[in-house]
């Protein structure tokens, strides 16, 4: 479940400012996020995994209010509960396509890595497309295979929450579906509950529910 | 921790160029002074040991440090020459025993070292194999000599000439090697030690030729009276003294004024070596009766000298190499922003980032000490030649 009660969120340094009234996510729904550029799409992610905190309001991710969270507390919820499939992947480009995939788990410590969760990891590389990719270095792979590895990366450690955004911007259309289809299955599988911003409205019918998101942006 | 380090290792492995720099700097910046400071604590080990047990040294007026270094250490730099006569005159005083040191010449770039008997009791070397020198024309070779010329007791040693070019000088004399010497960790181990009067063959002061008495071929002799008898250059000149021909071997001139490079003069008692320095002090006479290990401390306050300006030298440049790594330290965690988000992002801390570079700090460090300590240790195994090689030869 996701909840956001009258939500006010403006950057420090920029005219932007997200006002939301009230938005929900029903546990295990998988919702589509559309919008125009710069309407706040990301915001709103970054604000359920607790990276940004809004200035009023309440922000509630699976029975926990984030928004009142220590900078410790939203770390530690993030790692257990978020995974996140990143705009622009924050990859790491001298690490291999595996040791990407295994990153959270080498820099938390909330997070075990063993060797069953190293042939989880090769086994979602591979059902991704990737598995012969596995020591390859990132700057070696294409933006759709980079983007494969992104997703491997979110989906490893079984998260209740699944936070995309544009997930399958950079894929070909065959493939797009493809992913989409092993994103799906994955959060179904977990029974997670998916957020997706896309700008594609050729998956939008694969969604249960989609939200325009133009509606909460206004002027500073 | 080990995550943080297999991370750190994974950035400074991808990025070969910046971390093999700084490696290098640290590694340098490190090994730099203590190299220095090893070597010079064994050119003092080494220059004081051997200086402390020669009580003193008799030679030409002249430059006492010449003196020392080529009487002790062998130096190629030969000072003023002394005549024979200086060791009978301290023979005679019945103060001190005198030894004869004749370092001129060279044998395949290793010192030849003309002297008497009594050297080898009085520095203690013992000989490891074969027997002492016995006859005319033979050496003992230090240990080093040895192994690196490969050769042992029953080869053979041609000395160098001074001069290729010289037609008329000196032809080498092919030295039998009867004996090789114990490790001594000293300049001894470098030498090839021969009979002074050896060294004077390999001089030409002494030499051995075909029998003019007997030589018939007039083209050999120029002129022949009753007591005197003129070759030509084709009279053969031995340049190898065997049993056959070792007879032949004569002086030409006064032996007493043959020359010496220095007296190692041993007093038999403190009182008799301050009577001695009392005599050579007088203005008039050409010689010098040195302390050596006067000189070398005069030495070594100069090279420590050195040294301190040296210390303060690289400590200038080591701070600012420190001050430069920082630097490029700094710029490149202002590179790797996207890096330090994206960690932050996943659920990483400021203490996270922070060991992800203490792991590269540390790996860096560790790499350096573990090169430094090839280096020292690669140094010290050869500590010996190189300070023979730097300070004294």
């Amino acid at each position: 479940m996701i909840r956001i009660d009258s939500v006010d969120f403006t950057y420090p340094a920029a005219e932007f400012r997200l006002r939301i009234p009230a938005f929900q996510v029903a546990p295990g729904e998988k919702v589509a996020v559309i919008g125009p550029s710069g309407s706040g799409k990301t915001t709103l992610l970054n604000l359920v995994a607790g990276i940004l905190v809004p200035q009023q309001g309440r922000v509630e991710c699976s029975d926990v209010e984030v928004s009142a969270l220590s900078d410790r507390q939203r770390r530690d919820f993030r790692i257990s509960t978020i995974g996140f499939v990143f705009q622009d992947f924050g990859l790491l480009d001298y690490l291999d396509v595996l040791d990407n995939i295994l990153h959270p788990y080498r820099i938390t410590g909330a997070l075990r890595l063993t060797d069953e969760i190293k042939m989880r990891a090769a086994d979602l590389a591979r059902r991704m497309g990737i598995g012969d990719k596995l020591r390859q270095r990132i700057d070696h792979l294409s933006q759709g295979e980079k983007q494969r590895v992104a997703i491997c990366r979110a989906l490893l450690p079984s998260p209740k929450v699944v936070l995309a955004d544009e997930a399958t911007g950079n894929l070909d259309p065959h493939n797009k579906g493809h992913i989409l289809e092993l994103l799906f299955g994955s959060v179904t599988d977990h029974d997670a509950t998916l957020l997706a911003v896309t700008h594609d409205h050729e998956l939008l019918p694969h969604f249960d529910r989609v939200v325009n998101f133009g509606d909460f942006r206004s002027a500073a | 921790m080990i995550d943080s380090l297999y991370i750190a290792w994974r950035y400074l492995a991808s990025n070969k160029v910046r971390s093999a720099t700084l490696l290098a700097c640290v590694t340098l910046i490190t090994a730099v002074p203590l190299v220095l400071e090893l070597l010079l604590v064994e050119s003092e080990r080494q220059l004081l040991s051997r200086a402390q047990s020669t009580p003193l040294l008799l030679g030409a007026r002249g430059s006492a440090l010449d003196l020392v270094m080529n009487g002790l250490y062998f130096d190629d730099e030969v000072p003023e020459r002394v005549s024979m006569a200086t060791v009978n005159e301290v023979e005679d005083s019945g103060l001190a025993q005198a030894i004869p040191i004749y370092a001129r010449f060279q044998a395949r770039r290793f010192p030849i070292v003309g002297t008497t008997l009594d050297y080898f009791d009085f520095r203690g070397l013992d000989i490891a194999q074969g027997r002492q020198l016995a006859l005319l024309g033979e050496a003992v070779i230090g240990a080093e000599v040895a192994d690196r010329l490969g050769i042992t007791a029953g080869d053979s040693l041609l000395s160098s000439p001074e001069t290729v070019f010289d037609l008329a000088g000196v032809y080498p004399l092919k030295m039998r090697v009867v004996g090789v010497l114990e490790r001594a960790h000293t300049p001894d181990d470098l030498a090839v030690f021969v009979d002074v009067k050896t060294a004077w063959v390999v001089q030409g002061l002494v030499h051995g030729h075909q029998d003019l008495a007997q030589a018939k071929d007039p083209a050999v002799v120029i002129d022949r009276t009753d007591t005197n008898v003129i070759a030509n250059a084709r009279l053969v000149e031995y340049t190898e003294i065997t049993a056959e021909n070792v007879d032949s071997f004569h002086f030409h001139g006064n032996p007493e004024q043959y020359p010496l490079s220095g007296v190692i003069v041993v007093p038999n008692d403190n009182k008799s070596g301050t009577i001695l320095r009392g005599r050579y002090l007088e203005g008039e006479r050409p010689y010098q009766l040195v302390v050596p290990e006067t000189v070398i401390d005069g030495l070594l306050a100069n090279i420590f000298r050195i040294k301190n300006v040296l210390d303060a030298v690289i400590l200038v440049v080591g701070i600012a190499t420190v001050l430069a790594l920082t630097l490029v330290f700094a710029l490149s965690v202002r590179l790797r922003q996207r890096e330090i988000q994206t960690v932050f992002r996943l659920g990483g801390s400021r203490l996270t980032i922070a060991r992800l570079l203490g792991a590269e700090i540390a790996i860096t460090v560790a790499a350096s000490a573990v090169l430094c300590s090839v280096v020292l240790l690669t140094v010290h195994q050869y500590t010996g030649e190189l300070v023979r090689a730097i300070f004294i030869k």
